[in-house]
């Protein structure tokens, strides 16, 4: 498995860190309802599909990534720095 | 401040083997910038130097500018004489720098690093792994490498590269 950082280029997956679902990237306000804590900190997916996830991008230049891909068929649709608002 | 003597990482002599030579560099000044957000063209005015896009060096009046990850270069060579408008630590003592030169030198990366490197130019470099070990990877030529990983990791490193070496030779012993 390979995921093309835009920052490398493409790279093995080795050098990436699997860090969760691209939820964590919603973090509801302070005053949010606890069912919205609920649904950030716990509360999944499991598509047969497209999904997002972020990786780290540790052996590399140190970014981190929104993946978008898809569980059936293993492709890599996109993958987007975090920072500065691309994904 | 005490006067200290610099002593190198290893103090090794240079290994050549099949054509290609593995040294350990003399040690540099490296310092680390890494710019405030929206300061990295005031950060490469203040210096005279170009900031490095993704994977490239710039040189400039005997320094180096290598890209060292997201929004940090290090700059390798005399430390920078002005303030700049960014995070910036010393970070000489925290590599160690081998150098690989020769016929072999990508034949022998190609076991420890999971990247081509059989159509690098000069003025590329790379973050990436060696083996399990961080590296920075400069390219001098084709076939000449810099390998920046970190110094408490400097013996395994160089044992890795002559591991590689040596497997490498013997397999062009057997088919000369
Ligand atoms: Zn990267």
């Amino acid at each position: 498995m390979r995921l093309t950082c835009p920052f490398c280029g493409p790279r093995d997956r080795r050098e990436f860190h699997y860090y969760g679902a691209a939820d964590y990237l919603n973090r509801p306000g302070p005053e949010a309802a606890a069912s919205a804590w609920d649904d950030y900190l716990h509360n999944r997916d499991n598509p047969a599909g497209v999904t997002q996830d972020l990786w780290y991008h540790e052996q590399g230049c140190a970014a981190w990534l929104k993946v978008t891909r898809n569980t059936v068929t293993h492709e890599i649709l996109a993958v987007d720095a975090v920072a500065g608002g691309a994904a | 401040m005490p006067d200290l003597i610099a002593k190198p990482a290893l103090g090794h002599a240079p290994l050549t083997l099949a054509g290609t030579t593995l040294t350990e560099e003399p040690q540099a000044r490296i310092t680390a910038i890494a710019p405030f957000p929206g300061q990295t063209d005031a950060v490469a005015r203040a210096l005279g130097m170009a900031f490095p896009a993704p994977g490239q060096v710039v040189e400039s009046g005997g320094r180096s500018l290598v890209w060292a990850g997201r929004d940090i270069a290090f700059l390798i060579g005399d430390a920078p004489t002005v303030a700049l408008a960014a995070s910036v630590t010393d970070q000489s003592d925290a590599w160690v720098t081998l150098a690989l030169r020769g016929p072999q030198a990508v034949a022998a990366l190609a076991r420890l690093v999971s990247l081509d490197l059989r159509r690098v130019q000069a003025g590329q470099c790379f973050r990436t792994g060696l083996n399990h070990m961080p590296l920075v990877l400069i390219v001098e030529d084709a076939d000449r490498f810099r390998l920046m990983t970190f110094r408490s990791m400097a013996q395994t490193a160089w044992h890795e590269v002559q591991d590689a070496l040596e497997k490498v030779a013997a397999r062009a012993a057997l088919t000369a």
